[in-house]
């Protein structure tokens, strides 16, 4: 038998074919999704910024950054979900409803519902108002993996369910900002660093993004997110618990939105049930364009920042160069398709 | 069978009337198992007979409806594939259970991953990657592949070939007791096939059980010490190499031949 053939070939041995440099970005951009975002982002920047170069001063610049909090942080409660395989539509009621519950908790006057609990007590109220978020994101996760229903459809319906409960509890009565102690709009308070301007909020919302990128790259609940998402079967014929592993995404979504919404009243300087319907659609549009896989299984969760960067990046872009609110509206929704058709053409890899 | 019943050794496995419904379809009607420690069994059978039904109850990856099992003599009820596993049995499954988008360091310690010795370790239970990833080279490479250019490889970029491989690899790794084969060379090639059969007569050697489902007559007659022949969801027949040919073998699947009990060899050799 021949030495050298039979030696140096094993089990299962493959050839390494030569690639195009097309394929080679093709294969990059599959091993680091959020990569294509990041370039995305820095064409857009640089774009804008060409056409109106008050695009690029430091005080549009805070301001993007700050406009991307909220969405910021619901994309990367979006994007943990999103991994699954799974996908939230009721992301923005969540947020309101622990905004309700933190405001009227902490308001000096009587609430404006049926709980006796108001007494202006801040920390007692954003306390409350994380845990009610993370316990009503707990709600959407146990009836999806009790009933075993479609994430899609049990979100479609908690999102109206979620909003009932604010306005049933909380009637519809905006708590302002003066109405609560300080430390209730704390988050919207900001430090400058040089010509730029941040708010503790981002500060925050940078502190969540580290954390959950460090859990899900160096923990084994990590692993089996990812898992979970990629190939539930194979998950469970493996040994995880798949059914743990999606409702404790859900509840730690609805804890990231509780976190949100804290951030959300020092950012807006009341507490309000009307928050922008658009919320929904946006954090999914960020966590899409970020190269998070809406199948699941795929993507790095800082791509869901780079994605709500884009985002605000492009409609502030389009506001300054005096685009009408149609056509902006129209090209984040361009945005999107571009992003899933890239995400499609990625996926092909062969190696 | 020593009718002093001298050297009669318990099975290492053992089910009785095992039934398994999925629906209006029975995929087990009352199948009895027996495999004995240090042997290589192998179960045979036509399409549809229920033989990746029958280990899936093993393996805790499926509950019988009825029936009972037992492991080393004591009776179990796996109700998920770790439980199997704490018993030492692993499996490698006819899908292979692994997940694309994960590198193979991942997929081989899933669901069992290694933590770091330190505090970051216990209180925040961080992984040691790099001792994962320092297993998972030895493991494959004592099956004998050192070709996988990366262990962070994702796993949907290897070939079917070595994927089988890792599958391989892991629950070899693991098995403590018994090692469940699920169809391992229906992707392989001739001479990696040959590996695999390789494997299984190592396995043999250092103790271990090795339960083998397979299509390849050939293969089956060559590695096996007892072959289980399932039909229609229950055990037909089991013979041995020795005894019966790969004709016989055929016709006792398809139903062609009934062989009386006296003829089988239920226990081991």
């Amino acid at each position: 038998m021949s030495s050298s053939i039979s030696e140096n070939r094993a089990l299962g041995e493959g050839f390494v074919p030569k690639r195009t440099r097309l394929q080679w970005v093709q294969v990059t951009l599959h091993k680091y999704p959020w990569i294509s975002a990041l370039i995305v982002l820095i064409l857009v920047v640089a774009g804008f910024g060409l056409v109106n170069e008050r695009f690029l001063l430091p005080s549009t610049i805070s301001l993007m950054v700050q406009q991307t909090v909220i969405v910021g942080t619901l994309a990367l409660a979006q994007s943990l979900i999103i991994l699954t395989a799974g996908i939230d539509l009721s992301i923005g009621s969540i947020m309101i409803f622990g905004q309700m519950v933190m405001a009227n908790i902490a308001v000096f006057a009587t609430a404006s519902n049926v709980l006796p609990i108001a007494g202006g007590n801040p920390y007692l109220a954003i306390g409350l108002g994380i845990l009610a978020a993370t316990a009503i994101g707990g709600i959407n996760g146990l009836i999806i993996v009790r009933f075993n229903l479609p994430p899609f459809i049990v979100t479609l319906g908690t999102w109206s369910v979620f909003m009932g409960f604010s306005l049933i509890l909380f009637k519809s009565r905006i708590i302002q900002g003066l109405e609560m102690p300080e430390v209730m709009t704390l988050l919207g308070e900001g430090f400058s660093v040089g010509p730029f301007v941040f708010t503790f909020g981002l500060l925050v919302m940078v502190f969540l993004f580290f954390a959950v990128s460090w859990a899900l790259r160096n923990t084994a609940w990590g692993i089996h997110v990812y898992a979970v998402g990629d190939d539930p079967v194979a998950a469970r014929l493996s040994g995880i618990n798949t059914k743990r592993v999606i409702l404790s995404v859900y509840l730690v979504a609805g804890l990231i939105m509780g976190i949100a919404a804290y951030i959300t009243i020092g950012r807006i300087g009341s507490a309000s049930p009307n928050v922008d319907p658009m919320l929904n659609l946006q954090s999914i549009t960020a966590v899409v364009i970020g190269g998070i896989s809406l199948f699941g299984g795929r993507g790095a969760v800082v791509g869901a920042l780079l994605g709500a960067m884009i985002v605000t990046a492009v409609e502030m872009g389009l506001s300054l160069a005096g685009v009408d609110q149609a056509y902006r509206t129209a090209s984040i929704g361009m945005l999107v398709i571009i992003a899933v058709g890239v995400d499609q053409w990625i996926r092909k890899v062969k190696v | 069978m020593d009718s002093k019943g001298e050297g009669m050794t318990e099975p290492i496995i053992k089910g009785r009337g095992l039934i398994k419904r999925f629906g209006s379809v029975t995929g087990l009607n009352g199948t009895d198992f027996d495999v004995y420690p240090g042997e290589v069994l192998a179960i045979i059978g036509d399409n549809g007979a229920g033989k990746s039904t029958l280990i899936k109850c093993f393996a805790g990856a499926h509950s019988p409806d009825e029936g009972t099992i037992w492991v080393n003599g004591a009776e179990v009820k796996f109700g998920s594939t770790q439980e199997a596993r704490k018993n030492g049995i692993e499996t490698v499954f006819q899908t292979l259970a692994v997940s694309p988008a994960l590198d193979i360091a991942a997929n081989m310690f899933l669901g069992r991953e290694i933590r770091t010795k330190n505090l970051l370790g216990s209180i925040l239970r961080r992984l040691d990657h790099k001792e994962m990833r320092r297993l998972a080279a030895e493991h494959l490479q004592n099956l004998g592949i050192s070709t996988l250019q990366d262990i962070r490889q994702p796993v949907e970029t290897l070939s079917g070939g070595q994927r089988q491989a890792v599958s391989v690899a892991r629950a070899a790794a693991f098995g403590s007791k018994v090692i469940v084969l699920d169809e391992p060379t229906a992707a392989l090639g001739v001479r990696e096939s040959g590996k695999v059969l390789e494997l299984v007569r190592d396995l043999k050697k250092s103790g271990i059980t090795v339960v083998l489902i397979s299509h390849n007559m050939p293969q089956v007659f060559e590695v096996a010490d007892r072959i289980h022949v399932q039909r229609l969801g229950r055990r037909a027949a089991v013979i041995t190499p020795g005894s019966a040919s790969m004709n016989d073998a055929v016709a006792i699947m398809t139903g062609a031949l009934d062989l009386p009990e006296s003829e089988q060899q239920l226990t081991p050799i």
